[in-house]
């Protein structure tokens, strides 16, 4: 075996071995603990699992995206709000009254562009002024959910449209619209980044920024472009999650940036960029919702599973910082 | 040569920086089919000049040319798409990728909807591969190559175009023999395809062995041209230390007093091997050598910044471990750090207190840092070393570069050392603060500390030390006393040639 098989292969495999061992951890205590008489790996309960998994999971596919080219987006939270108004409050403007049911694409169409937007202006504001995207998008973050409060102030917006209700409840071969929406998302950013040239430009960039310069790569509008496809995939995050849902508090999206980076974390792409999978962010994703669920299910609150999901991000950013030490003669600083 | 038209012609290149006049006027040509030589010491202008072709900085005066058309380079896609290959010294890599995508970084082939072409990308690579003689393939990951073949990477790229001119940056720095073999094959290959290169090295025997033609820079301006057929490496050695320059040697001996730092086979991983030498108190050596000889890192280990692998430190002829900085300092050793605003001083603190740094844990009364004892200390150094400043409330970032140096040395002095390790003292600091930096430590070895100075410029070492270490990849070439070092043999030591005899 080579140096560094090893640690690549427990890299690449850990978030799997992961989520088998949760499985077995929560059926097992649950058999014990848990107040419900329904075992955990119930087909139903796993469906639903993946269903709950979506919102975050699509906009981390963006993220994973993001963070191999080297930046990272803090706005998703607020962006994922602001897309979720736009879409049900679209759907009661006088101009689309005589639409009947067509104003739900138009709706659709005008949270997906509001999102591509907001992603752009991020992106915008990064490439040309060079400011670190931490900032810019902490920034906007606030700015962004200064919007959303200026639009209708601590009141919820709500609009019920049953036939989205329908749509988004409908289940296709068992799996739910959301859960579909999420695999197709996967499978699409996943093709972006291992297939096209935008893609592993990306990862060269986040590599080896000056190297990709040297090399011609044209930075920012390559750092632009993944600023719209977050944006993209937090406002369909929001377009699949409120056509149930119909109603959307000021306070709705908060956290989910740190949620969504911890998932893409738990996947394994370095924060410093270059490297990341978008199928292990996947397993992050599963990792992450099984944790919650699992730890419901044996009857832990909210706050125990914050703190558990906390201790094993550190733990498992602790592991590969160890397994990626690169020798005694390295500079101790 | 195949015609009279060159490949690529430089005329009259200008560059200023603030400050500084990096090019002045710099003018060479290279015909088709020739291997040209550019060579000068550190900071000649050799890598401002190939940026300035590059496209990475845009010339203030001067023409590029092309073959026969005058050329305005924008950026590193333009220049390659105009035939100019550049390999770089540094690795200009992305270790996450795979070598393929890395030989052809910015111009992946495309297929439609702008997919990757990878059938086409590893054929091609293959191909190229083959042609170097390599052992991996085209899907390797570039992390988990050596450095080695990482270089042989970079040098794919040379291939991947049909080049008009190809620059070579050091490109052996970190090459075996047998690879480099096959680069001189690489080399000889694109020559006869009527390539013009550029290969810019410090090593003489390359140099004589591959080359056509020599042109030397030297303090941003174009010496001259040599037939390499028809000069020696004598002469180009003088032409690129030139006689302008003050190399009068150290013609002051102390009394110097007990061995105060010896090591023994000091060696850390592939940084550094089998280091021997010692420093009496009262004298100063200096450490002369290329970038990435070895020498920093010496002084770091010394510092506690890294551990060896093997060999032993000896203190007044005591063995001693030292693990961090702090078990240094403890023991007596400083370092002045080669990068002075990055890691000597805390640029927004004021001059007190960047000079007490090391020690404020012990200046206090109570619990309160003894504010009166630091700007006793403060005065005291400020004295003794003439650093010019208006108070100590003086932030250090709005210094001049010599009087930043001489808080430095002034706050690891105010720890009492036995041994000082400066590293490269002088770097960016104007002429009439070097020579007042040079005569401090001329000073400090005179009041009885062991001083070890690490520079790569010429005058300098030649100027303060006692006797003069020469390091090649690592090793330790020669020690030379300052009776004994002249320019060209110290040249030769840290080209890695051993044609005089003695060795250390």
């Amino acid at each position: 075996m080579q140096p560094g098989t090893l640690s690549t292969f427990l890299k690449r495999g850990a978030i799997w071995g992961f989520i088998v061992l949760e499985l077995i951890f929560f059926s097992v205590a649950g058999e014990f603990l848990s107040l419900s008489e329904k075992a955990f790996m119930d087909f139903d309960n796993m469906l639903l699992l993946f269903k709950q998994s979506a919102p975050i999971g699509i906009i981390a596919m963006g993220m994973t995206v993001i963070m191999i080219n080297g930046n990272i987006d803090l706005s998703v939270g607020a962006t994922y709000a602001i897309c979720a108004i736009v879409l049900l409050d679209a759907m009661s403007w006088p101009v689309f009254a005589g639409l009947g049911d067509a104003v739900i694409p138009v709706a659709w169409l005008l949270a997906l562009l509001t999102g591509v937007a907001l992603g752009a202006l991020n992106g915008l504001i990064v490439w040309k002024t060079g400011v670190d995207a931490f900032i810019v998008t902490l920034g906007s973050m606030l700015g962004y959910r200064g919007l959303v409060f200026m639009y209708n102030g601590e009141q919820p917006t709500s609009h019920l449209n049953w036939t989205l209700v329908d749509f988004a409840e409908a289940q296709f071969l068992w799996l739910h619209t959301a859960t579909w929406f999420l695999l197709i998302v996967t499978a699409v950013i996943w093709f972006l980044m291992n297939r096209t040239v935008h893609g592993r430009n990306a990862y060269a960039i986040g590599d080896n920024r000056e190297a990709a310069v040297n090399a011609g790569i044209r930075v920012g509008p390559h750092m632009m472009i993944n600023f719209m496809i977050i944006g993209f995939l937090a406002a369909l995050s929001a377009v699949v999650f409120y056509s149930e849902s119909g109603s959307v508090n000021p306070n709705d999206g908060e956290l989910y940036e740190l949620w969504v980076i911890t998932a893409v974390v738990l996947g394994g792409t370095k924060l410093a960029g270059g490297a990341g999978s978008i199928v292990s962010t996947f397993g992050g994703v599963l990792a992450i919702q099984l944790l919650r669920k699992g730890l419901a299910h044996i009857g832990a609150d909210t706050s125990t599973v914050n703190l558990v999901i906390g201790l094993i991000l550190i733990a498992v950013l602790f592991l590969d910082r160890q397994l990626n030490v690169k020798g005694k003669e390295e500079l101790k600083i | 040569m195949t015609d009279d038209t060159p490949a690529l012609r430089l005329e009259g290149i200008v560059k200023t920086f603030p400050g500084v006049r990096a090019l002045d006027g710099v003018s060479f040509s290279v015909m088709p089919g020739e291997v040209h030589a550019l060579m000068g010491e550190n900071g000649a202008g050799k890598s401002t000049l190939m940026k300035v072709l590059g496209g990475i900085h845009q010339p203030d005066a001067g023409k590029i040319i092309v073959g026969e058309r005058p050329v305005v380079m924008s950026g590193p896609l333009e220049a390659k798409a105009k035939g100019i290959v550049f390999i770089h010294q540094e690795l200009s890599l992305a270790e996450e990728l795979t070598v393929a995508e890395n030989i052809y970084l910015g111009e992946l082939p495309r297929k439609r909807f702008g997919l990757v072409d990878w059938d086409r990308l590893y054929a091609r690579t293959d191909a190229i591969l083959k042609k170097l003689k390599v052992s991996f393939d085209a899907r390797t990951r570039v992390g988990d190559l050596s450095i080695a073949n990482q270089q042989m990477v970079e040098i794919a790229r040379a291939l991947t175009v049909e080049a008009k001119a190809v620059i070579f940056d050091e490109p052996t720095a970190s090459l075996t023999d047998a690879e480099k073999v096959v680069l001189f094959d690489v080399i000889a290959d694109l020559q006869s395809a009527g390539v013009g290169i550029i290969y810019i090295s410090h090593r003489m025997e390359e140099i004589f062995k591959i080359t056509d033609r020599i042109s030397v820079l030297r303090d941003g301006q174009y010496r001259g041209t040599l037939d390499t057929a028809e000069t020696t490496e004598e002469e180009v050695t003088q032409l690129m230390i030139g006689r302008s320059l003050d190399l009068s040697r150290n013609v002051s001996h102390h009394t110097l007093g007990d061995v105060a730092l010896e090591v023994r086979g000091l060696s850390c991983g592939p940084l550094f091997q089998e280091i021997d030498f010692e420093v009496r108190s009262g004298e100063v050596v200096g450490f002369y050598g290329l970038v990435g000889a070895g020498r920093t890192e010496i002084a770091e280990t010394l510092f506690g910044l890294r551990d060896p692998s093997a060999g032993s430190i000896l203190l007044d002829g005591a063995e001693v471990r030292i693990n961090s900085p702090a078990d240094a300092i403890a023991l007596g050793i400083s370092l002045v750090p080669e990068d002075r605003k990055g890691q000597g001083l805390v640029l927004g603190m004021n001059c007190r207190d960047n000079m007490t740094l090391p020690q404020v844990d012990d200046l206090t009364a109570g619990p309160f840092v003894a504010e009166g004892s630091e700007v006793a200390i403060f005065d005291q150094y400020r004295d003794k070393l003439d650093i010019r400043t208006p108070g100590w409330k003086q932030l250090v970032g709005n210094l001049s570069g010599g009087n930043q140096q001489k808080i430095v040395i002034g706050k690891w002095l105010s720890m009492h050392p036995r041994v000082l390790i400066v590293d490269e003292p002088t770097r960016g600091i104007d002429v009439g603060s070097k020579s007042e930096i040079h005569n401090l430590i001329r000073d400090l070895a005179a009041q009885g500390y062991a001083v070890i100075v690490i520079s790569s410029e010429m005058p300098e070492v030649l100027h303060v030390s006692d006797r003069i270490v020469a390091m090649y990849s690592g090793r330790i070439m020669r020690t030379f006393t300052s009776d004994e070092v002249t320019e060209d043999n110290l040249i030769q030591a840290i080209s890695g040639i051993r044609s005089t005899g003695r060795v250390a």
